[in-house]
């Protein structure tokens, strides 16, 4: 096997660690998909965007949702569409390739250069959905029913699937995928993270807003605990309402940013009032 | 070293197999992990494992198979380094051009070089030291910090090394086998969904619509069929009050998960105390009692039954007749392990989850009542197990 392939080390804006690389690289060499599990707001959809620019090739994203089947993936057949036109006779409807819309997944196969495709939210599909997509990840090609057109990738784009852990994976689909699980960073990762989304923020601010961050996330009792995107987000309203100091009190400013459910707002409010335990 | 290690992995019910051990092989000679014990556990780790449940027994395992090895790497650089120091004492004259040469290597020579001493050293005990005069001494003063290096595949400052990252035991949160909060309940109850076409057609089957209207040469075929509707039926048996409280939490999450599931066409939850005998009841506080007699008759084989319990008690309680500590007059007056048969015949599919840990299992009521039910600890894993058991057609 070649050891000269394209290897991905993060980007500008992505900051990645060994063991993401090390699964990025290994699912490019071994040319199986990769998959990303992790908390919420930990960069799994990021991470394609990263891939494709690193890589520079383009991405193909397909959001996954609960009716979402296979076979939409790979082709869509506008039946009503062709006999609607076949009403009308305006339009060529003996050519049934006029009514073939190519997928995500289709289209990745079908493009000239190599592509990043990447299935978002795998999880919120149907449970049999992974499964009936082994064969056209495994042999990243397909036939079109009604064309008998083979539909076959030249180069195998770099699969990215993300899951949000809702829902077991069967294990034949777990087997078939390089595997990575983003851990939630740590204080010195997450600083950088916030740098470079905000490079210009103060020191004193950042200090302080860190501090709060991770004091409510170790909160115990909270739901839904803010994540990467809720602290970048909570730090740009702070920097656009001007607020220089944080205090985690009762009237932390914009929680709304960080958390987002009512009982983890009354948890919040209650583990100030009452049990100071948690803080030092 | 690599085989063990899958075995290691296989022992801790890590699901690994042939095809996890060629891609890592691919992977390797590939040079993915960059020739370090770090880089390799990255890389194994996201070839081997499929879920970061395995993600503890990953590390537990790499550390059992590879902490000695670093501890047997370390002593080698250790003794690299006496002997390179031994060897500067010996020889402290270096020419700038040897200087400028160290300079210049680039990590990849460093790095065979490294490991070209490393066989040398096996020498070193065989042939004696005579040949540490030639080129090469101070490259090894630098061959340790290469080896630090090689760990770091993309900069500075991002990782610690894999023993250490492994030993701290990040992932023991995600582990399955632990206790399970109500939503990641409802995932494994969603396992017993079941779906049935039937009753009236009132459904528009557009698909079949369209085939219709084409093949009747495009005159209108409207094709109706009967909706999806769910197809399981469960009874929720729980065991409540003594030596059940300490589970109580557990039990109430198991109870609001069930309740919350809308995938059930009918849900019915019982509770009883200690074992099942004449009756159970509706209620948590023993109101409302049911026959099971009735119970077995309104309800065919075809529900689902879920025991919840410990299945903990006095030895009389469960074997001889009338053991009930509630004494039931009109009852008939059976055992309760007979009650017990009796559900589990009855059902075509029974489980019995208990949440005492299954270390406990042997040697008490909890053998005899397994004997009866299939019993699955009430973990996220022995849940979803139950559940699969109990979709099972039979």
């Amino acid at each position: 096997m070649s050891t000269n392939f394209v290897r991905f080390s993060g980007t500008d804006t992505y900051l990645s660690n060994e063991s993401l690389e090390a699964a990025v690289n290994c699912a490019l060499v071994l040319e199986r998909p990769l998959l990303v599990r992790g908390e919420p707001g930990t960069g799994k959809t990021l991470l394609a965007e990263a891939v494709a620019e690193a890589l520079k090739m383009p991405l193909i994203r397909w959001n996954v949702k609960s009716t979402t089947r296979a076979q939409d993936g790979l082709y869509v057949y506008d039946t009503v569409q062709r006999l609607y036109d076949s009403r009308f006779q305006d339009k060529d409807v003996s050519d049934i390739e006029n009514y073939i819309e190519l997928g995500p997944m289709g289209k990745s196969f079908d493009a000239e250069e190599r592509s990043v495709l990447l299935i978002d939210e795998i999880d919120k599909a149907d449970v049999e959905f992974p499964n009936d997509l082994l064969n056209e990840l495994d042999r990243m090609r397909f036939v079109i029913d009604e064309t008998q057109r083979e539909v076959a990738a030249k180069d195998r784009p770099f699969v990215l699937i993300t899951s949000n852990a809702e829902k077991e994976l069967p294990d034949a689909f777990l087997r078939r995928c390089v595997f990575h699980f983003i851990d939630f960073p740590t204080p010195e990762l997450m600083e950088q993270i916030v740098h470079v989304h905000h490079p210009e923020l103060e020191a004193n601010l950042l200090k302080q807003s860190m501090e709060t961050f991770y004091e409510i996330r170790s909160m115990k009792r909270l739901r839904k605990r803010p994540s990467t995107s809720e602290l970048i987000d909570w730090i740009a309203v702070l920097k656009a309402s001007g607020v220089h100091d944080v205090q985690l009190d009762g009237n932390l400013p914009f929680l709304g940013a960080l958390l987002k459910k009512e009982q983890d707002l009354a948890a919040f409010a209650d583990q100030l009032a009452g049990g100071r335990r948690w803080r030092s | 070293m690599f085989v063990p290690f899958l075995y290691e992995l296989r022992a801790r019910e890590v699901p690994v197999g042939a095809t996890e051990a060629v891609n890592l092989a691919k992977a390797l000679e590939a040079g993915l992990h960059e020739q370090s014990l770090d880089g390799f556990y990255h890389v194994a780790r996201s070839i081997l494992i499929h879920s970061e449940r395995h993600l503890d027994d990953f590390d537990q395992a790499f550390l059992k198979v590879f902490r000695g090895v670093e501890v047997e790497a370390k002593k080698l650089k250790d003794e690299l380094f006496d002997w390179v120091k031994d060897a500067r004492e010996n020889l402290p004259e270096l020419t700038d051009e040897e200087r400028a040469m160290l300079e210049e290597l680039d990590p990849e020579t460093l790095e065979r070089m490294f490991q070209e001493r490393m066989d040398e050293q096996k020498g070193k005990h065989r042939g004696g030291n005579h040949w540490i005069g030639t080129e090469g001494t101070s490259p090894f003063g630098n061959s340790g910090k290469v080896a630090r290096q090689g760990i770091r595949v993309g900069g500075a400052g991002k990782g610690r090394s894999a023993i250490k990252t492994a030993d701290a035991r990040l992932y023991a949160g995600y582990r399955q086998d632990l206790t399970l909060d109500v939503r990641q309940m409802q995932l494994a109850l969603r396992k017993l969904r079941t779906f049935v076409r039937t009753g009236g057609e009132e459904e528009l089957d557009l698909e079949g619509t369209i085939e219709a209207t084409a093949k009747n040469a495009g005159e209108l075929e409207v094709v109706v069929r009967p909706p999806r509707r769910p197809n399981t039926r469960v009874i929720l048996m729980m065991d409540v009050g003594g030596s059940m409280d300490p589970f109580a939490h557990l039990c109430s999450r198991l109870f609001s998960a069930t309740k919350k599931s809308t995938h059930f066409k009918e849900l019915r939850t019982y509770y009883f105390h200690n074992c099942v005998y004449g009756r159970v009841y509706e209620t948590e506080r023993f109101t409302d009692p049911i026959r099971v007699q009735d119970l077995l008759h309104e309800c065919g084989p075809h529900y689902k039954l879920i025991v919840v319990g410990d299945a903990l008690m006095a030895p009389y309680e469960l074997m001889s007749a009338g053991g009930s500590i509630h004494w039931e007059s009109d009852g008939e007056r059976a055992e309760g392990i007979v009650w017990l048969m009796r559900l589990q015949k009855h059902f075509r599919r029974s489980v019995w989850l208990n949440p005492e840990p299954q270390k406990y299992w042997l040697g008490n009521t909890i053998e005899n009542i397994a004997s009866v039910f299939d019993m699955f600890p009430l973990t996220l894993d022995g849940l979803g197990e139950s559940m699969t058991h109990l979709m099972k057609s039979k």
